[in-house]
């Protein structure tokens, strides 16, 4: 703590917080009965599982006949939602890994949320490639072992496969990052709570005691997951973008595809943290701990992955012009022009130019404007899969076999279902584990605690260390 | 394990600095400091403790690369050997369409690798009965624990003075 206090850092924890306030504070939500609010939106949740579970049951017992797909548009809402829900999930292992790497301290604030957001966002993901197999209970042929028939195995060469293996070792790593940063706040928890609790949690956070040498191996291994889940997340999403760029469709089959999905990924993702973070920290009471100044530098990663896929659109549309071949021209044209026009001019509405209203300092700290764009944000982040999806498909290179898409009641039952499964996981969770990481908001108290920096810094404050200098604390 | 119980002394700070600047008295003294339990992991008390540097990355980069070996040979195996499959006129080891699973298998035996040894190594699992000297040290409190199993009145005594001298909130004796 001796280290001098960098003119720009912000206040991180308001509200003059001692550790055991921040336990009491963060523990509580998980002590106390749910509020109203909270039993309402589970309720609303837990209908909308209902009319998942109903619509894969339908799917499965129909067969995906009763999903709108016809043989030219052979991808349709299923792997749109697909990919918008991976998208989502990649905020979350950037906010955790990337953001340790480059020891950005706002992420000690929303992590533990937007890491427990990638997995149940990956688990909704997972459901649409699952589902759209038809014989679903045939998924495990994706597995790599030789079936009954032979050897014949699967076939590595394959986009399809590679994110089968993309996407399920990104939801393991994920899950063991998240879980053992959890442990010790369970173990907070664990020792505050009584009788069938405290045998529960005692269970949970598998014996943790805060011993120094738990605490050193504990950051270690951190520290290189966070290593291994920075290249890890940039390629779960250049994978999903594989599985259009390796094919020979015109409009898919281009090399700006892996940067422009892994940006939009962290857009959309940033985006999907907001919505959830700015009702969170109202509900849950937690303004203390994620407070404006994190919404305000979430805002500047969606400014800045908002205008990477702006330049990433135009770029498109500048390269098929300029490589002189029609049928990428005709793509490109047909997404601007053609039958889902709409679809195009409100992904470039909601993913470029809205989100330039960032650039305004009071605008990115208004929770009012943040909660308004992020929704904004997230559907045209979803149109945006869908100009490639369906719009790409509905004008192949034969005329005759030109077609038109829009989704069944199942289709959209599902897409709707797996917003439920979303919110009653994240729900849960917020009952049973701290949404904001203990240990890791307590280790930055003394560095970014309104009482030892900014404007309300405690100058004669008693301790005889680590508060900063007058000349630090001077500056706002 | 260790059959008998032990007998701990512990001292109970209210504050980080506090902590360090005892353990550093302790060391002077030639005390011998079991263990020291803290909420949240504090910068600084490695080298003061004398805790070397953790292998755990170590142990990262060989589960990885075994898990990357194990890729890039099953599928070597599996297309040049165990069944060979011409697939859109390519060789049929196209080693560069191999890279994404070495990678993705890199990442998930390092990852899964070191999160077992992890637990391994610090005798966690799920189930197993945390040996907490204190409810608050998971809290607020930062925790200095001596072994005084088989200490003479005196050493404990001396213990004792120097929590008093360091400025400990509160002192304390459990068997476990």
């Amino acid at each position: 703590m001796s280290q001098p206090v960098a003119p720009v850092r912000h206040v991180l924890i308001e509200g003059n917080k001692s550790y055991h306030n921040i336990t009491e504070d963060l523990c509580s939500p998980t002590e106390k009965t749910p509020s109203r609010e909270w039993i309402v939106v589970f309720a609303m949740s837990t209908a909308l599982v209902g009319l998942y579970v109903f619509s894969i049951t339908w799917t499965v017992w129909k067969g995906i006949g009763t999903w709108n797909l016809n043989r030219t548009i052979n991808w349709g809402w299923d792997i749109t939602n697909f990919v918008w829900w991976i998208g989502i999930g990649h905020a979350g292992t950037l906010i955790s890994a990337i953001l340790l790497l480059f020891r950005q301290r706002w992420r000690t604030g929303v992590n533990r949320a937007a890491e427990a957001m990638t997995i149940f966002a990956v688990i909704c993901a997972g459901q649409f490639p699952i589902f759209h197999m038809g014989r679903v209970w045939m998924a495990m042929f994706t597995i790599p072992f030789p079936n009954t028939r032979g050897p014949l195995w699967v076939n590595f060469n394959s986009p399809l496969l590679w994110d089968i293996f993309a996407i399920s070792t990104y939801f393991s790593v994920s899950v063991l990052f998240w879980y053992t940063g959890l442990v010790p706040d369970l173990a907070t928890i664990r020792d505050r709570a009584t009788g069938f609790r405290r045998k529960m949690y005692d269970m949970f956070s598998f014996g943790w005691t805060g011993s120094a040498k738990h605490w050193q191996r504990h950051e270690s291994l951190s520290l290189v997951l966070a290593g291994l889940s920075t290249p890890l997340v940039l390629s779960v999403h250049t994978i999903v973008s594989f599985d259009f760029a390796t094919s020979v469709i015109p409009g898919w089959h281009t090399t700006i595809f892996p940067p422009y999905f892994v940006a939009g990924a962290v857009f959309s993702g940033f985006a999907m943290v907001q919505t959830l973070m700015i009702i969170t920290r109202k509900v849950l009471g937690l303004k203390e701990y994620i407070t404006i100044n994190h919404i305000e530098s979430m805002n500047k990663v969606i400014v800045l992955t908002g205008t990477i896929v702006g330049v990433a659109y135009l770029t498109e549309l500048f390269v098929a012009w300029y490589s002189g071949y029609i049928y990428e021209q005709f793509a490109f044209y047909n997404r601007v022009f053609g039958p889902y026009w709409w679809s195009y001019f409100g992904m470039m509405f909601c993913n470029v130019v809205s989100p330039q209203l960032f650039w305004s300092r009071s605008i990115r700290r208004s929770v009012w404007w943040t909660f308004f764009m992020s929704i904004i944000i997230n559907i045209g982040m979803w149109f945006e899969r869908f100009v490639i999806i369906p719009t790409t498909l509905s004008r192949d290179f034969l005329p005759s076999s030109w077609s038109l898409y829009s989704p069944t009641w199942v289709e959209i039952s599902m897409f709707l279902g797996t917003m439920g499964v979303f919110f009653f996981c994240y729900l849960i969770f917020t009952r049973v584990a701290p949404v904001v990481a203990i240990a890791e908001v307590k280790a930055i108290l003394k560095v970014a605690g309104d009482q030892y920096i900014g404007p309300k810094a405690n100058k004669s404050h008693g301790h005889s260390h680590g508060e900063p200098s007058k000349k630090e604390v001077g500056e706002g | 394990m260790a059959a008998q119980s032990k007998k701990v002394l512990y001292g109970l700070y209210n504050d980080e600095e506090e902590l360090k600047s005892a353990i550093k008295t302790a060391n002077a003294q030639h005390l011998n400091i079991m263990d020291v339990f803290t909420p949240f992991p504090v910068h600084g008390l490695d080298p003061i403790l004398g805790l070397k540097e953790s292998r755990l990355h170590i142990m990262g980069f060989i589960y990885g690369s075994i898990g990357a070996l194990f890729a890039f040979l099953a599928m070597t195996w599996i297309f040049t050997s165990d069944w060979p499959i011409v697939f859109g006129g390519k060789p049929y080891w196209s080693v560069p369409a191999f890279i994404p699973i070495v990678f993705e298998n890199t990442v998930l035996y390092s990852a899964w690798g070191m999160t077992i040894t992890f637990y391994t190594v610090c005798g966690m699992w799920p189930g197993v009965k945390a040996k907490t000297l204190d409810d608050r040290i998971t809290d607020d409190k930062f925790c200095i624990a001596f072994d005084v199993s088989e200490a003479a009145e005196g050493d404990v005594k001396n213990l004792q003075g120097f929590f008093t001298q360091t400025g400990a909130a509160e002192v304390n004796v459990k068997t476990m």
